[in-house]
């Protein structure tokens, strides 16, 4: 058979990494810089534009769109090139994908500490920059899905499975969570109210998690694991069943961000149900990303780049399984509110992003540019540095997050709370946030070494802009027959569709019913719509970002009510927020409350 | 207005056990199908990261300067 002659494009993975790279570095140091300001004030520098509560935003959207977002652009053009042995379907949707990406954090490094927020988690930016995202998506999307439909391979390997999952289920839950109403060019309100808001900024919010945090990325694990180990994954047959299993699974679980809200019972314990289920699939990708390594093992103690690969893959294990068990009703009452979370979703964020990263780049790199990595031990250095960072950022954490708990619910023999003052858990914790902030610099500094390995192994080497590949082209004729999943795999489009109908019921479900039945949120007859006063105020607890930390959630604790509302006992209702555009119940601290 | 389209369809709560039971059977249907699966088709996926048509030793050449 004649071979063909291809070119794979280098050039726009050079651009995703270079911005990975650095956005990783802005993204971390103003999280270093919040969790400063946790112990020490004066780094808030008496200016509105750097307050905690519009840096923290500023540092989850940096960090989880542009540094994750470059990193898993970075993963899937490499990947998804050789995979299909097809070239990109056009380079010039790959530049408007690139450009229009850094454009849309470009705003949000403006809007952001200017205040212009929707304040949803996650979902702060404003409505003209939502459009962005959703434009530049579909230009991914088309790039993405136009290159499949021009392969020169039958079946498609499971991490492409993972990147349509992807891309079709971000812009679902995009589009459905920006749903608002404008007001001017930055300032919208939310489409949705009450707890059916917090129904939706959950799911979206849950989802963001699996779609943008860890599909893309078992997509990543299931091609660049196998390859720096040199061996094929350990089991194909178990990464079929993980896919279907997690994506089908992960739509339903967001509910377990409302637990003991005024959400109605049956969305919490739907949540509950299906986090729990969730175990099994996270574990079987998981295993099958550790067994993979069955029979290296040896070659794990001196290759950096599998180093990086085992504590990621073993970092989603523990967060997978630690998900669950805080979505466990009395495990949720002790943990919710708490530091803990925070330590939680830095395992996740910390070990399983960053560190695939790190081990994508470095074994990424010195191929593109043709040479050796620079520094082995530049790269052992960052392993260890990164490994104590994620230590000391987590324990901490979780010591703190159980202190909080500890004091919020102790009353004295008399039945009075024996810590009233809220302040008194803050600055008894105070310890721990210095030991979070060593952990973040910890972690930063690895980042910075790699950034000087990488350079230098640029430098050493010469880039291959274009890498040649000689493939067979695809036979049109065989196309027909087979068994039902093999013509599964060679259908792109009905693959595609069947992920979007699993997806979208899991949504469907969970949020129809509570839209739909009126005896849900019971109506309140003293609530009433704000005035214009309170609707300023609220305005302001918006733009400065109080939601960061303050929810307005009184839970159904005995400790909580006498807080928050001890005369008259009460804890929050569905019927309080439904004049609430958007709501807010699922932050750390619940303080700031109607009731309050 | 869409509450009142959604609303007004008859029995609208057996929607999601009809969806459940489709996905149910899905799942067992997937499952015997990955057991049964193919030997030499699942050794050749589980391969495809590995064809990605480069010659592996131009590119061990270039690694080690030799070209």
């Amino acid at each position: 058979m004649e071979l063909e002659k291809i070119n794979y494009d280098n050039k726009i993975v050079k651009a995703f990494i270079i911005a990975t790279v650095t956005f990783g570095i802005i993204g971390m140091s103003v999280g270093l810089l919040a969790a400063i300001q946790l112990f020490y004030p004066l780094w808030n520098f008496d200016l509105q534009y750097t307050s905690f509560g519009r840096i923290r935003p500023l540092h989850t959207n940096a960090v989880v769109f542009a540094f994750v977002g470059n990193a898993m652009f970075v993963g899937i053009y490499y990947s998804m090139q050789r995979l299909l042995k097809a070239r990109m379907f056009s380079d010039l949707l790959s530049w408007i994908h690139f450009w229009g990406w850094q454009l849309i954090i470009l705003a949000a490094v403006i809007t952001l500490p200017l205040g212009m927020t929707s304040s949803k988690e996650y979902a702060e930016l404003e409505w003209p920059i939502d459009i962005a995202i959703t434009i530049i998506w579909v230009v991914f999307g088309w790039n993405m899905i136009g290159t499949i439909l021009r392969r020169r391979e039958k079946h498609m390997y499971v991490a492409i499975w993972f990147y349509i999952a992807t891309f079709v289920t971000v812009a679902v839950l995009h589009i459905v969570n920006s749903f608002a109403i404008p007001v001017t060019m930055f300032k919208s309100y939310s489409w949705y109210a009450g707890v059916q808001d917090a129904l939706v900024q959950w799911w979206y919010g849950h989802n963001a998690v699996a779609f943008f945090l860890t599909t893309p990325f078992l997509g990543l694990m299931y091609y660049f694991l196998p390859k720096a180990a040199n061996r094929p994954v350990y089991s194909y047959k178990l990464s079929i069943v993980h896919f279907w299993s997690l994506i089908f699974i992960y739509i339903w679980a967001g509910p377990h961000h409302l637990l003991y809200t005024s959400l109605p019972d049956w969305a919490q314990s739907l949540g509950v149900v299906f986090s729990i289920m969730l175990i099994a699939p996270s574990w079987g990708g998981m295993l099958n990303g550790l067994l993979t390594l069955r029979g290296a093992w040896d070659r794990v103690r001196e290759d950096p780049v599998l180093k990086f690969m085992v504590v990621a893959v073993t970092a989603y294990g523990m967060a997978t399984l630690e998900g669950p068990l805080l979505s466990l009703k009395n495990v949720n009452a002790i943990a919710h509110f708490t530091d803990w979370i925070i330590a939680h979703v830095h395992v996740g964020g910390l070990g399983w992003n960053g560190f695939l990263t790190f081990g994508m780049l470095y074994w990424v790199i010195p191929r593109m540019w043709g040479t050796k990595l620079y520094s082995t031990k530049l790269a052992n250095l960052h392993f260890w540095v990164g490994t104590l960072g994620i230590m000391f950022y987590a324990l901490p954490l979780y010591i703190a997050g159980v202190v909080q708990s500890l004091m919020w619910k102790e009353f004295t023999a008399d039945g009075f709370l024996q810590y009233q003052n809220f302040l008194e858990t803050t600055t008894q914790i105070l310890p721990m946030y210095m030991l979070r902030a060593v952990g973040g610099s910890l972690y930063l500094t690895g980042v910075i070494i790699m950034a000087y390995n990488l350079i230098k192994t640029a430098y050493a080497g010469k880039f291959i802009a274009n890498e040649e590949a000689e493939v067979a082209p695809m036979v049109k004729t065989v196309s027909s027959g087979g068994h039902w999943h093999h013509v599964l795999e060679r259908k792109p489009v009905i693959f595609t569709v069947l992920a979007l109908v699993a997806i979208l019921i899991g949504g469907a479900i969970e949020m129809v019913p509570t839209f739909l039945i009126k005896s849900n949120i019971p109506t309140i007859a003293s609530v009433k719509p704000y005035t214009p006063l309170e609707l300023h105020g609220r305005d302001i607890y918006v733009r400065e970002g109080c939601v960061g930390c303050h929810s307005q959630m009184v839970r159904p604790f005995r400790s909580e009510v006498q807080r928050y509302d001890p005369t008259n006992g009460e804890y929050s209702k569905a019927g309080e927020y439904v004049y609430d555009h958007p709501f807010y119940g699922a932050q750390t601290v619940p303080a700031l409350t109607c009731n309050a | 207005m869409y509450k009142d389209i959604l609303g007004d369809i008859d029995n609208i709560e057996i929607w999601p056990t009809i969806s459940f039971v489709i996905f149910f059977l899905f799942f067992l249907i997937l499952i015997w199908w990955v057991l049964k699966a193919d030997k030499s088709f699942i050794t050749e996926m589980s391969n495809k990261p590995f064809e990605d048509g480069i010659d592996t030793e131009r590119r061990e050449a270039i690694k080690s300067n030799e070209l």
